[in-house]
């Protein structure tokens, strides 16, 4: 295993199902600090890299180093989070039988051995950053709904707010805006940019104006494999970007 | 810690339900043994063994329920668990038949004479003692569940190829039980119990003392449920019902969460079992014929899945229904169950409480209506 300075470092990885890979020969580096968007057409194997990341698909081959020294391939996705990284699903997921509190008390940092928790009592350090965060998402008024009754956007800024509560170090988020109107994407890239002030994120996303109002380090991925890296405008410019992606 | 801990999960239903429960298993054993028998209220015997037999199956359909309704594990073994209890319960009292068998063997029970045994098999000692039976009567379903659990769970054997996998268990275990040199009794199981701690199992006392421990271990089971329900390790728990990757991927470790649940429910099970046999006075592998365990999942269903009170409230319902109908129409009642089945599913999806909240909306909707 190799020691890097790199927040997230991927190195060579493949992961093949049934033949078909999914990713190939991949490499990836993220700084610590870093805000990075990945593009790439349906089938690049954007979600195939997150899956990895997070310990949900072992990859055939290759290095996945997290943090220069926690070697991903070996963990599952109960360690890997509790190392500290996060995931934002593209389809909200929040707990729909349990209240918008007790969403955030599950994701908050902390207790998670199932001993611990059947005595646990609330204490206030807790209920001062559950209080803290529910201002941050502004969902005090509703902190005592259940997940089910929430609307789409409700539940989006729930699972942003379990996310700052499990304070990740790495923040993976797959495609936050989908199903956003304009004034919605424009206030996402706002928080987004908001939470990279001290968390490192890695956000994939097909839409473009979102990308640019990020203003981040943009990797096409291709047939699982990296075609290109830099500002949105220099891999716009390259060709062979233009013929996989954005020229269709 | 402990008392705040038992505290914590009661709301005022429950507390009101555990008192009832309580009130039923003190009022029926008082009024069997203190009112003489013409006086109309006057208890029979006959009717406190059905109470004591009705209690031990809340009992079960509580630890089916704890599982199925709060942690999604859909078990249909858990009869499994059950009869285990009940032979560690049938093989303390066949040890205390003593010398008064048919055979006269003091040490070795009436089938194992018959058998041609010459002593007790190892697995048999210490069965003369209540309290080590007792403990068995937990410790042998909990470490059947654990091993189970721990293999199903860690490789993530979810939904319906867990339920295969419980119900081929409790299968598997009713044809090793029904082998006479399982040393167990074989296909005739046990019975022709003399006492229990001295005291005849036939005698009115000693059923009324029964109905009543099974009532108080009923309460005590909704308690502790309770308690693990309302803690944090209950929002964990049903949170892991309803989205279990989403969990994973917050760092919690669900194996441990759905083994700790699977091996208490079994363990509730197993005392369940241990009230039932002495009440119904003989224990055979039948109980462990799969139909069974799908029963117990049926009195969940009617009652209320993912609430305490429900599987109570059912298992009476449906026992209830089954002791009238196998006496008025026993050709019916295989049709009445199917039938119960398909209108719980389709009518009735939150069970009998469920609808009691239906009506409850309703009524508070009408209310709300009526003054405009």
């Amino acid at each position: 295993m190799r020691s890097t300075s790199a927040l997230l470092y991927l190195s060579g990885v493949t992961v093949s199902f049934d033949g078909f890979k999914a990713l190939n020969n991949l490499s990836l580096l993220i700084e610590p600090g870093e805000m990075r968007a990945i593009i790439g057409p349906n089938g690049a194997g954007k979600t195939t890299m997150m899956d990895v990341v997070t310990g949900k698909t072992r990859p055939d081959s290759g290095e996945v180093v997290f943090d220069g020294r926690a070697d991903l391939t070996k963990l599952d996705e109960a360690n890997i989070a509790t190392l500290g990284i996060g995931r934002k699903f593209q389809k909200p997921t929040v707990f729909e039988n349990h209240t918008v509190r007790d969403n955030l008390l599950l994701a908050l940092a902390g207790l998670r051995k199932w001993h611990r928790l059947l005595l646990a009592q609330p204490t206030k350090s807790e209920g001062d950053r559950l209080a803290q965060i529910l201002s941050i998402i502004r969902m005090e008024e509703q902190q005592h709904m259940l997940g089910a009754r929430l609307s789409h956007g409700q539940k989006q800024w729930l699972e942003i707010g379990m996310l700052l509560a499990q304070d990740p170090k790495l923040l993976l988020v797959d495609e936050p805006v989908a199903g956003m109107t304009d004034v919605e994407t424009e206030t996402t890239a706002q928080v987004l940019r908001e939470i990279n002030k001290t968390h490192s994120v890695v956000v994939v996303e097909h839409d473009m104006s979102f990308v640019r109002a990020l203003g981040v380090k943009v990797t096409v991925l291709h047939e699982g494999s990296m075609l290109a890296e830099g500002t949105l405008d220099q891999v716009s410019a390259d060709q062979r970007v233009v013929e996989v992606y954005l020229g269709r | 810690m402990i008392t705040r801990f038992l505290w914590q999960g009661m709301d005022r239903n429950l507390r009101l339900f555990v008192l009832l429960v309580l009130a039923v298993g003190i009022a029926l054993p008082v009024l069997n043994q203190l009112m003489p028998p013409g006086s109309p209220f006057h208890v029979p015997a006959w009717l406190l063994q059905l109470i004591g037999k009705y209690l031990s199956f809340a009992l079960l359909a509580l630890a089916v329920d704890l599982v199925w309704g709060f942690c999604g594990i859909l078990s249909l073994g858990h009869g499994a668990f059950f009869a285990l209890g009940g032979y560690c319960m049938g093989m303390y009292l066949m040890r205390q038949i003593g010398s008064r068998g048919v055979y006269g063997n003091p040490i070795l029970p009436d089938f194992m004479v018959f058998l041609n045994y010459k002593e007790l098999p190892w697995f048999w000692y210490g069965f003369d003692n209540f309290g080590f039976a007792m403990l068995m009567a937990i410790l042998v379903p909990s470490v059947l569940a654990f091993a189970l659990g721990w293999f199903a769970f860690r490789s993530r054997v979810t939904g319906v190829y867990l339920s295969i996998i419980t119900q081929a268990m409790t299968f598997a275990l009713m044809l090793a039980f029904f082998r006479n040199d399982m040393g167990l009794g074989g296909n005739n199981g046990m019975t022709d119990f003399k006492e229990i701690l001295g005291f005849s199992v036939q005698a009115d006392s000693t059923r009324a003392v029964l109905c009543f421990a099974s009532a108080f271990m009923l309460a005590l089971g909704l308690v502790v449920s309770a308690a693990i329900v309302g803690s944090r390790f209950g929002k964990a728990l049903t949170a892991v019902r309803d989205a279990e990757s989403r969990m994973r991927f917050l760092g919690y470790r669900v194996e441990g969460y759905k083994l700790f649940v699977f091996v208490f429910s079994a363990a509730m099970a197993g005392v369940a079992g241990a009230l039932y046999v002495p009440q119904v006075g003989i224990i055979n592998p039948s109980e462990f014929s799969p139909a069974n365990s799908i029963e117990a999942v049926l009195w969940v269903a009617v009652g209320g899945r993912g609430t305490l009170i429900g599987p109570v409230i059912g298992a009476f319902i449906v026992n209830f229904g089954k002791t009238w109908l196998t006496g008025a129409l026993p050709e019916v009642w295989l049709f009445a169950l199917g039938a119960l089945f398909i209108v719980v599913t389709l009518l009735l999806p939150k069970g009998v409480v469920g609808l009691w909240g239906q009506l409850k909306a309703r009524s508070q909707a009408k209310k709300a209506r009526a003054p405009a």
